[in-house]
This record gives C-alpha cells, structure tokens and sequence, in this order.
C-alpha cells in the first residue's frame, strides 16, 4: 500500500478522536457539533499548540534538510523519517510493515512488562511491610539506603557477569529501578494513611491481618499507584540504556544499531515508537489505577453536596 | 461487667440488638488519673488527679480550653493511649491502670472528630464493619441492621455511596451509626460536630439525641460548645486547663426529649452563665500560658 | 521547668548518644553488618551462584590500589563535571521554562504538546542524535544528562506553580500587586517547594544517565572506569567502580538537599 493512503488513513482517524471530543463538549456547552468544532479550531488555544508543532516540524525540516546548517546537517530530515516509516519496501528494513520492527517492539515491550511485573510484585509487599513494622523497617532501611545510591545501570557489567545471558542482565537491571521507586513509594504511602483510620478500625475490632488488607492497602493505593507510574518510566529508561549497552533486539538496541550502521532514519523512528509506547504503558496503569480507586474518583469529581 | 445475659443477646440474635432496649452497663469510674508524656524528655503532664464518675445510660459531655486534656482523656478511656497513674473501672472491672493498658475495642467505640469513615469503602460497608469483622453478624443480617439504623437517622439509598459523596453532617450521622452497630457499652465522641455550621449541627443533634433516647448507651462527648453541651448532656464536667482535672460538675435538669426551643428558657440560659463563667476562668489562664491546640 | 535537656533542644553530643545507642541504629548496623558477612562467606564459595564475586576483603585492597592511581581521581573529576554542567543546564532551562508554562497560558498552548511528546523518549535514546548533532564528545554527553533531569524539574515546576493556592495570589491582587510582583514575590517562592523536588529526582537521573553515557560513548570517568574493568575481566573493579559511583551519587543527592534547605528555612524535607 501506498505510504500516502497509509499515512492519509492514519490522520482521518486521529482526525475522528478528535471530532468525537469535540462532540462530548458540544453537549456540554449546548452548541451544535459543527459549532463546536469550529469555535475550537478557531479558538486561540487549538491555534497556538497547531503553532508550537508547526514550528518545530517547520525548525526541523529547515535547519536540516533546506538550508543544511552545520551541526544539523548529519540528522535526517522530518519528511524523510515519516516516508522510510510508512513505506512498504523501506530502504534501511524498517517500517511498519517489516517483521522486525514488530520484533523490536516486542522484545523491549517483554523486557519491560516482566521487570515492572516482578519489581511490583516484590516491591508493593517489601513497602507495604516496610511501612507496617517499625522493627521491619529498622532493620532494612540501612540495607535499602546502602544500595540505593548506586545507579541501577551501574549494575550492568556486575549483572551480565553473575546472570546467564544477556537477556537476564538487561532485566535484572531494569527491574532494580523499578524495584526502589516502586518500594519507596509504597512506604510513603503506608506512612500517609491517617492514624484515624487505623484507630477507628481498631476499635471496631480489626485484628492486624484485617489492619493491612482493610486499611493499609486501599489507604496506600494512592501513593502506590503514582510510584507504578514513576516506576514505569523508570523501568523504559533503564531498559533503553540496558538494551542499548548488552542486547541483541529490542529498541534501544534498534536505535544504537542503525546509527553504527549509518542508517539515521531509523533512529527517529526508534526514538518516536519508543516515546508512544512510553506514553501508552503509563497510561495504561493510569486507567488501572483509576479503576482500582473509583472512591477517590467520585470523591474528586463526584456529586458531593457542600456543607 | 458484662451481663450474661447481654452476651447471649449479642450472640444468639445479632439482629435484636433491640434499639428500644435499655442497655444495663457502661458505668465508668475515673479515679485520680495522670498521665504525664515523655517522662525523661519534654515532660508534659496532660491530665494530672483526674476523676470522675459516670453512671450506666448517662450522657456526659467535657468542655474545657484548648489541649486542656479532654482528647488525652478521650485517648486512654479508647485504648489509644496508656496512663501513668490512677486507675479507670468500667462496670467495677479493672479497664486501665499504669501496669495495663487495654486494647481498643468495640464496647468502647469513638466517633472521630474529623471523621474516620473508610473512603475506600462504601456507606454499607463501612457501617457493618465492625460486627461483620468480629463475626457477630453474617454480612446479610449486617446489611440489614444498618439499614434499619441509618433510616432511623434519615439516611435512606446511599448505602452504596462512598463517604466522599456525602455532605459532613450524613457523614457524621453514618460514622455515629457504624459506632452504635456494634453495641457498645460507651460511645466515645471526639467534638464530632465542630466543623460543621450552625444548621447542621442543629440536625445533628437531633439525630444523636434520637439515638440516645433509643439505645440508652454511656455517652462521653467532648466539645468547645457550651450550649452544644447543656443541650446534649445529663451532665456537663469543666476541665481545667493544663494539667486537666475536672472542677466543676453541671447537672443539667432540663427533661428529656430534649426540644430545640428549650434553648431560650429561662434555666436553659442561666445553666449556660453559670458554665461560661467556670470556662472562661480556665480559657484566660490558658490564653495566658500560651497554650497551643493539642489535637 | 527544672527538667533536664529536652528532645529537641538537647546538645549535640546528648542527641548522637542517644541514637546510637538506639533501636534503629543497633538494627539498621546490625542488618548492614550481616549484610558483609554473608557476602563474605558466599564469595568463599558457601553459595553456589555467587563464585564469581570477589570477597569484600579482595573488593577493599582494589579500592586501596585504584585510589592511589592518578586515573581513578580523573574519572572522579570527569564525572562530576559532567553532571554539574548537564544539572546546572537542565535547571536553568527548566525552571524558567516551567515557571512561563504555568504562568502565561499562551505560552503553555505553544510548547506544552511538544514537551509532553518528547518527554516518554528516555534520555539515553537520545544518544545517537545527540553525537550527530553536537560537536565534541563531550557536549554529547552533557546533552544527554541535560534531557535527563530536564525534563523532570519542567514537570516538578509545572506541577508546583498549579499547586499554589488561588487565595495567596488573589490576596496579593488585592494589597495592589502588579502582575510581574505577583510572578516574583508570590509565585516564584511557592514554588520552590517543587523546584527542590525536581532537583533532588534529577540529579539521581543525571547521575544514572552520565554512568550510562560513558559506558556507551564515553572516554572517561566513572563509568567508563566500570566498563573497562568489566570488559579486562577485572570484578574486584568493576565493584570498586559500583560503590564510587554510589559514593558520588549519594554526596551530590546531599549536597542538592542542603541547597534546598538553605532556599527553604521555613520548611524542614522529609
């Protein structure tokens, strides 16, 4: 297929989310869709972030490719990266319709998805306790304090040593970082629960094991669910590094390949696949989180009569 | 100490935990208590020979100044807390002194005062609670008790909502109800009211009053509003200001049900000069020491 | 109150005593103490999967070699100086940045989408447009770090400044403050709260990212160190080079703390 009707199709649908919007505020401010959808395109805010891309596609297109600036004229032009992505015969082999480039995706989706897996679920518990027990937390803040510090991606040369393979190491050390933002914020949030709670279930005759299903964990579900978010991120931006330094496949891999195999293009396309998935892995926990806290939901949203 | 047969009543038919039935219990005995916080450190002496005496079905509300020690009190009777002398008896049995400190629990049940209903759980659930962790109750006899009790109170189709839908005063009404399901031998109540307005409160207190002439429970209420004390209470006790002991004792004859315009009688009105005058006395002392909020 | 030294206004001395003598301090050492032991006793060869580990005991001396080689005080220098000048960039940029998104919302239409699209792309996937672009080595690394804790303190402020109270802004319109008074008198210092956030978040993130830099395109420093000992097969070094770098990260981590200290006075973090 051609790569304009590829690309052609791609706005109309980015085009129909918007419309749809548009028709949900229609609702709200008692317009007709087709006013609505004008007042926006005409109002100053939709014109200005339309500016600010512009802008910088318009930046990008000039400094690189028209007027070949000297710093800038190694970089591949915006145009070019957009036709290489969307073509069926790519000249570099990668594209939305090459297998590898679903490969990549992948691999590095895999490797994120296991570390952040395995970092929550040895990261909430660890937390959750940490914040639980006074002897607990004594005991093992010092250990936690002593190995924080040590950047996680400091770790990959001792992990690739002690873990079979690459594979392992790369997730090892993108699961550390995880791992601590993961705890950290766990205990903070066990930390932020009122002790009202705690004595108001107390009194009503919760035994410790109720303590922490009842209060503890929904009171901290808050705090967990920013730090899953952060630990999100983190974990992208280790494994990029990680995949980078020790991998076969995977984006990050991608990206430092085709820049040693001189094919710029790919770079961008790389970087671009790598900020959507970024986006959409967060979102992801976003809306789970969402789900999971309906009360707080309703509590900030909801109709609540004053007084 | 607690009846037999209160404790087949509890046991054998949860649900008649009848609302129209006096309950015989919840006498409590302050005597001389002290409680001094860190010792070998800053060494605040928060309550020092307090005593009192409530009897079973009495409501007793405690003004005083601010971080007069009425919470700390409040703290201790709960279990939240431990005292450093002096010993308190409920029922002629034992429930602190400065070797023991009891655990909270629900015959001493306390109504928080900026609310502590579960936002995480719904109005129904956190209303039965208390009896279905216990396993008093199973959860469908549960769920219709409280629904009994929160109509009893004018809450009716919000059994689903969370309490951040609710405005303070229905918040406040659930949280007296999630107290009172589990039968209690004392209701503990921290200034529930404070934050509300006057019309509010103005309902709340009829509902809590409802409540008590129904179940007929100990009530120990704490609060800065004089009149919200002589309306509410059999008997109104004046802390003094830090360290606290109790220096006055207002009997309060005004007969029961209570009714709102008995607040512009003539005894009404000098039931309140007489306690105006014996808080004031503390409140400037305490001005004077520069006393700051303890709660 | 004839009562000896309080808690809070007992001397120095007292207060040290008292901590060590402490819970927490005898369980915490207690904790780290097994911590050594138990690498110890593994690394001889008592835990199968840990043969390949070098004992503390042999970690010590190569610490002891490497500090008195002119190279590992070089690394030290490179790195830092690496980070100083992509942190210092990245807060320069960024405050001012963040502070004009959340001020003028013109401003924040025009550069607020863009922002919010590069900033899923991690820093180091930068690396490669970075080497193409900038000139020398050098400025390629220091670019990277820059993404790294930019865009981290653009988020902080931007969250700060929507963080400010509407009262305190409107109670300043109301003494007579023009807006730019408002911006500097009212704005920017309520905002230092989350500048001091972002600050303490990035340097961490620098400091990961500089590490990473170096092992990939780097000549010197810390992380290049690492990497070299990995690659001569040297693990006592490559430990040595862990704990330096975890050394480093966790003085600048104090040293971001005290400026925040110092900028705040009227609040004590964390």
């Amino acid at each position: 297929m051609n790569p304009y009707i590829v690309l052609g199709l791609l706005v109309a649908v980015l085009l129909a989310v918007a419309a749809w919007q548009q028709k949900k505020k229609a609702a709200l401010y008692e317009l007709s869709w087709g006013a609505q959808i004008l007042k926006t395109l005409t109002g100053k805010h939709f014109l200005l972030q339309l500016a600010g891309f512009v802008v910088f596609i318009a930046f990008w297109q000039l400094t690189v490719k028209t007027f070949s600036l000297p710093w800038f004229n190694r970089l591949p032009g915006p145009w070019e990266c957009l036709i290489e992505w969307l073509s069926p015969d790519p000249a570099y082999g990668i594209s939305i319709y090459t297998g590898d480039y679903y490969k990549h995706i992948l691999f590095s989706t895999y490797r994120a998805t296991t570390a952040f897996l395995l970092a929550t679920l040895l990261g909430v518990p660890l937390g959750l306790i940490m914040g639980w027990s006074r002897k607990f937390y004594e005991y093992s803040f010092a250990l936690v304090e002593l190995i924080r510090p040590i950047p996680p991606l400091a770790w990959v040369p001792l992990a690739i040593l002690l873990l079979p393979g690459d594979e392992p190491a790369v997730i090892f050390v993108t699961f550390l970082v995880a791992f601590f933002v993961t705890t950290l914020n766990t205990l903070l949030g066990v930390e932020s629960i009122d002790e009202s709670y705690f004595r108001a279930a107390r009194c009503l005759g919760a035994d410790r094991k109720h303590l922490l299903l009842d209060v503890v964990l929904p009171g901290a579900m808050p705090f967990i669910f920013t730090g899953l978010q952060i630990s999100m991120g983190a974990a992208w931006f280790s494994l990029v590094a990680g995949e980078m330094i020790a991998a076969q496949f995977g984006l990050g891999f991608l990206i430092w390949d085709s820049y040693s195999l001189i094919q710029y293009p790919v770079i961008i396309i790389g970087m671009i696949t790598l900020g959507i998935i970024g986006w959409a892995s967060s979102a992801v926990v976003r809306s789970i989180g969402r789900k999971l806290m309906a009360w707080r939901e309703r509590e900030l949203y909801g109709s609540g009569q004053s007084g | 100490m607690m009846s037999a047969s209160n404790l087949t009543l509890l046991r054998t038919s949860p649900v008649a935990a009848d609302p129209v039935c006096r309950a015989s219990d919840g006498a409590l005995s302050i005597k001389n208590v002290g409680k001094i916080y860190d010792p070998e450190g800053v060494h605040v002496e928060a309550l020092r020979e307090c005593s009192l005496e409530i009897a079973a079905g009495e409501f007793v509300a405690i003004v005083g100044p601010s971080g007069c020690g009425k919470s700390t009190l409040l703290n201790i009777l709960a279990g939240f807390d431990n005292l450093t002398s002096g010993e308190i008896l409920l029922d002629g049995r034992p429930l602190a002194t400065p070797d023991t400190s009891p655990s909270p629990g629900p015959e001493r049940v306390v109504v928080f005062q900026h609310g502590a209903l579960f936002p995480w759980k719904t109005v129904i659930e956190n209303v039965t609670y208390g009896p279905v962790v216990q396993g008093v109750m199973t959860r469908a006899e549960a769920n219709q008790r409280a629904r009994e009790m929160l109509s009893r109170v004018g809450l009716k189709d919000i059994e689903s909502s969370y309490p951040g839908q609710l405005s303070s005063g229905m918040q406040r009404r659930v949280e007296i109800v999630r107290a009172l399901i589990n039968n209690p031998k004392v209701l503990l109540l921290d200034e529930p009211f404070r934050a509300m307005d006057t019309v509010t409160k103005g309902a709340s207190h009829q509902y809590l009053l409802e409540l008590y002439n129904a179940t007929g429970k100990t009530i120990f209420f704490i609060t800065h509003d004089l009149e919200e004390a002589i309306f509410l209470a059999d008997k109104v006790m004046v802390m003094t200001t830090r360290p606290g002991y109790i220096k006055r004792t207002l009997t309060v004859e005004l007969p029961r049900p209570r009714q709102y315009a008995m607040l512009a009688s003539p005894e009404f009105i000098a039931m309140k000069a007489d306690l105006v005058g014996a808080v004031h006395e503390e409140a400037v002392k305490a001005f004077e020491a520069g006393e700051r909020e303890m709660a | 109150m004839a009562r000896a030294a309080t808690i809070n206004g007992a001397p120095f001395s007292l207060r040290v005593r008292r901590f060590m003598l402490s819970g927490k301090f005898l369980r915490g050492s207690l904790a780290v103490f097994g911590f050594f032991v138990i690498w110890q006793v593994g690394s001889m060869g008592l835990l199968p999967f840990m043969h390949a580990i070098p004992t503390p005991i042999t970690v010590g001396h190569a610490f002891w070699e490497f500090m008195h080689t002119a190279k590992y005080w070089q690394s030290w220098l490179d790195s830092t100086l690496r980070v100083t000048y992509g942190f210092v960039a990245a807060q320069l940029l960024g405050i001012p940045l963040g502070l004009g998104m959340g001020w003028n919302r013109s401003f924040k239409d025009f550069s607020y989408p863009l922002f919010e699209l590069m900033r899923p792309i991690p820093p180091l996937a930068w690396v490669p447009v970075s080497i193409l672009f900038w000139p020398t080595n050098e400025t390629s690394i220091a670019f990277i770090t820059f993404i790294g804790a930019f865009f981290t303190i653009v988020v902080n402020v931007l969250g700060g400044v929507g963080a400010i109270p509407r009262q305190l802004v409107n109670a300043a319109v109301s003494f007579g403050a023009s807006p730019k008074q408002v911006f500097w008198r009212i704005v920017l210092p309520a905002t230092i709260p989350s500048i001091v956030t972002g600050m303490m978040v990035g340097i961490g993130i620098t400091w990961n990212v500089v590490i990473a830099a170096e092992m990939i395109a780097g000549n010197t420093g810390l992380g290049r160190l690492t990497w070299e000992a990995y690659l001569a097969g040297h693990t006592s070094g490559i430990i040595v080079g862990m704990i330096s770098i975890g050394v480093a990260g966790y003085v600048s981590s104090m040293a971001v703390k005290m400026i925040g200290d110092w900028l705040m006075p009227w609040k004590k973090i964390f």
